[in-house]
């Protein structure tokens, strides 16, 4: 993680000499000049959509009526009447019990998919980082799931534990560990374990090669310093490696964590419009596209944003994770 | 074929009338059965006519996976798709996006039930021509019901006791794969079909009428989701909730269950070589609560519709015209045991050859449920998913039926506000 702050002072150094400062100067105008095109397709192709989501949750939109949108407010996120009888009614996401369902399975998800796979792939991590032959067809090889696409993969899950002709079932049985057939993706109980095994699958690779990307940065001296110590190789594990990976893996949750909110196509493919495993981004989507409510999708999209943004502030600040490099 | 090759020149002097020249078309269909196929095979004949090049656009099976594909592209205007194959129920939700077929077509529509041409007529404008129309049958094991002394079932309850005896007697003798009945109970639109039927055969309304009551929130409707709750993981696999269509047929077509509840064009597959159930079964209508009472099927179908957006609107119509067309419904009815929509091809002899069972399917069609498309308009989507969550719920074994349903009813009842 190298320094590339723009805005840092020329500081002591700029001071001593104006020459030094009108360098400066001229490298950070130049580096503008040379971000310029990068920052301008970001905002053409993130800033603009995610401003139009925004601006839609505060109108009535249609999708085939998005020029005659009127402006309505936040009704779409909350709204309240007061009956004649005197008890309130309110409307809108914020009162939507399918929304805070999905919400709930959405936190759920990503907290127990994103635990599971930052284990697995630190075991995974520190056996690929051991001196072995055939390491690098290993290595390869690993990284086989994280390459599908995750559709082909879910598709493919969804045969593999189908409840009359899927093999988990056939090998379940065999082992005599189950006495009759699961139906994985239809029982309540087992819709959203279905999703984390897929999903497990699936994203470990990725863990275990950013957290691999970690564990070649410690240098070997310290362990072999370690090792003349007779340092017991649990000790060394919990006092060396994990505090020097330690900002390897919190970067590493984060990406995960970002995608794991916003969880969609595995999901849709696997368990499409079961309530267990519905999320925000399944929900933002039926509105949108399935229902005649743009708005109220919008709205879901937006909050949905809004969630992924303070889960992501929360976490950098409580992990004092600091992406510049070094402790904060 | 001597009468199909002339009506297939006669189509062509038309179309050669109206295009001048050679267009490039493209069409979106399911990909249900073999379905694509034979849509494959017919364009082939109707390029060679027209010299119109036609490409396929394959879609999902699932058609609410359809249905959002289609609502984003023409709501973006997209130009790529000339020609849509929809469903029954998605004419008043897509309207305003199709091409007004009602002048281009006044030669050929009188040949098809006024009943369906209605169903695709909003606010006096024909957005789609029938392709073919839909009406599930239960299918079931003819050898299985004979060996057991069994008749075909006129109630639920007697298919219940039916599928039960058979599936326990069948797995004693070896048979440990068999289920006594199989369904569509995935939450998505075929469990909004399927469930549709148990209430409205036995009594509970069809969700909303015709006039804009909702009338879902009965004892009857209960009892009759009740009653399919019964079934779950006794006559059919706990798997049954995520069953679609072709779920349940491949349960079906290896042999493992005694009973199926499938649209038409299982029918031709089930007949055809690579069936464990080939020769083996028989199709009747639906049961019913009680002995006596009218069968109810929901009423499906796929018509073809005319892009707005399209650049080509004339040759698409020409194509829509010759998919629709006797002689194409005609294979259609031979080839894949799909409903014409057609009323003269119930009497023709050679597809009452092919399909033994399709003239006696005339008047349940036409008896059939339509889902409340017509009336809930634009909202119809949002209606269907929450009638198939509260179903998909109580069979799940969250909340009652009495529950699901009450709750169901006052979401709808937000949902309608004033009107629908």
């Amino acid at each position: 993680m190298t320094d590339l702050s723009l805005a840092d002072p020329p500081s002591a150094l700029g001071q001593q000499a104006g020459i030094r400062s009108d360098l400066n100067a001229s490298r950070v105008r130049s580096a503008w000049i040379f971000l310029a095109p990068t920052l301008l397709v970001l905002a053409l192709v993130a800033g603009w959509p995610l401003l139009r989501t925004i601006y839609f949750s505060f109108t009535n939109a249609s999708l085939t009526n998005l020029e005659g949108a009127e402006f309505v407010g936040f009704k779409n996120y909350l709204s309240w009447i007061t009956l004649k009888s005197g008890r309130t009614v309110y409307n809108g996401l914020l009162a939507d019990p399918a929304w805070w369902n999905a919400v709930w399975n959405t936190l759920k998800f990503s907290a127990i998919s994103v635990t599971i796979e930052t284990v697995l792939g630190l075991v995974v991590a520190l056996v690929l980082n051991a001196n072995f032959p055939g390491r690098g067809l290993v290595r390869a090889a690993i990284l086989i799931p994280w390459a599908i696409p995750t559709i082909v993969s879910a598709k493919m899950w969804a045969w593999m534990l189908n409840d009359q002709f899927g093999i988990l079932n056939d090998l379940l049985l065999g082992l005599g560990l189950i006495s009759q057939k699961i139906a994985w993706t239809a029982n309540p109980e087992t819709a959203m374990v279905a999703v984390l095994i897929v999903d497990v699958w699936k994203t470990t690779p990725f863990m275990a090669l950013l957290i691999l990307a970690g564990l070649q940065m410690v240098p070997s001296d310290i362990y072999e310093a370690a090792k003349i110590d007779g340092v017991h190789p649990l000790k060394v594990f919990w006092r060396l490696t994990l505090p020097l990976i330690r900002p390897a893996l919190m970067v590493a949750v984060i990406f995960r964590m970002l995608d794991a909110l916003r969880i969609f196509d595995l999901i849709y493919v696997l368990t499409p419009n079961n309530a267990q495993t519905k999320t925000m981004s399944v929900l933002a989507r039926e509105n949108l596209f399935d229902f005649d409510k743009f708005a109220y999708g919008a709205t879901a999209s937006t909050m949905l944003f809004l969630i992924i943004a303070a889960i992501t502030v929360a976490y950098m600040w409580f992990g004092r994770v600091n992406l510049e490099g070094g402790e904060r | 074929m001597r009468t199909m090759l002339n009506a297939l020149s006669f189509c062509a002097a038309i179309i050669a009338a109206g295009t001048a020249s050679a267009a490039e078309l493209s069409l979106a269909a399911n990909t249900t059965g073999k379905n694509v196929n034979f849509i494959r095979e017919q364009l082939d004949i109707f390029e060679k006519q027209t010299g119109h090049k036609v490409s396929l656009v394959t879609m999902p099976p699932s058609s609410s996976e359809q249905f959002s594909q289609y609502r984003l592209w023409l709501a973006a205007g997209n130009k790529d798709v000339d020609v849509y194959q929809t469903d029954v129920v998605w004419a008043p939700q897509l309207a305003d996006q199709f091409v007004d077929l009602t002048e281009a077509t006044k030669d050929v529509v009188g040949q098809h039930f006024p009943s369906i041409i209605a169903s695709q007529t909003v606010n006096g404008r024909l957005v789609a021509l029938p392709a073919f129309t839909d009406a599930p049958a239960l299918y079931y094991r003819k050898d299985l019901l004979e060996k057991y002394g069994k008749t075909p079932p006129k109630t639920w309850d007697e298919l219940a006791a039916t599928a039960k005896e058979i599936q326990e007697k069948e797995r004693a003798a070896g048979q440990g794969d068999l289920w006594g009945y199989v369904f569509q109970g995935n939450a998505y639109e075929g469990l909004t079909c399927n469930a549709l039927e148990w209430i409205k055969s036995s009594g509970g309304g069809q969700i909303v009428e015709p006039d804009g009551t909702i009338s879902i929130n009965n004892e009857k409707a209960a009892a009759a989701i009740d009653r399919v709750k019964e079934w779950i993981g006794a006559i059919s696999p706990q798997g049954v909730l995520a069953y679609q269509e072709e779920e349940s047929r491949g349960v079906w077509q290896t042999g493992n269950a005694v009973f199926m509840r499938n649209w038409p064009y299982a029918y031709a597959l089930g007949n055809g070589d690579d069936s464990a159930v080939k020769g083996k079964f028989a199709v009747a209508p639906l049961p019913t609560a009680t002995d006596g009472d009218q069968p109810s099927s929901t009423l499906g179908g796929w018509n073809l519709a005319v892009s707005k957006y399209s650049d080509d609107q004339e040759a698409a119509i020409a194509l829509v015209k010759f998919l629709a067309s006797p002689e194409v419904q005609k294979q259609r009815a031979i080839q894949l045991s799909n409903l014409p929509t057609v009323a003269a091809l119930y009497d023709d002899a050679e597809v009452a050859k092919a399909q033994p069972f399709m003239p006696a399917w005339k008047p349940i069609f036409q008896s059939a449920v339509p889902r409340p498309s017509a009336v809930t308009k634009v909202k119809y989507n949002e209606v269907s998913a929450k009638f198939w969550n509260a179903v998909h719920n109580t069979l799940s074994g969250n909340g009652t039926a009495a529950e699901n349903l009450e709750l169901l009813e006052v979401e709808l009842t937000n949902m309608k506000g004033d009107s629908w």
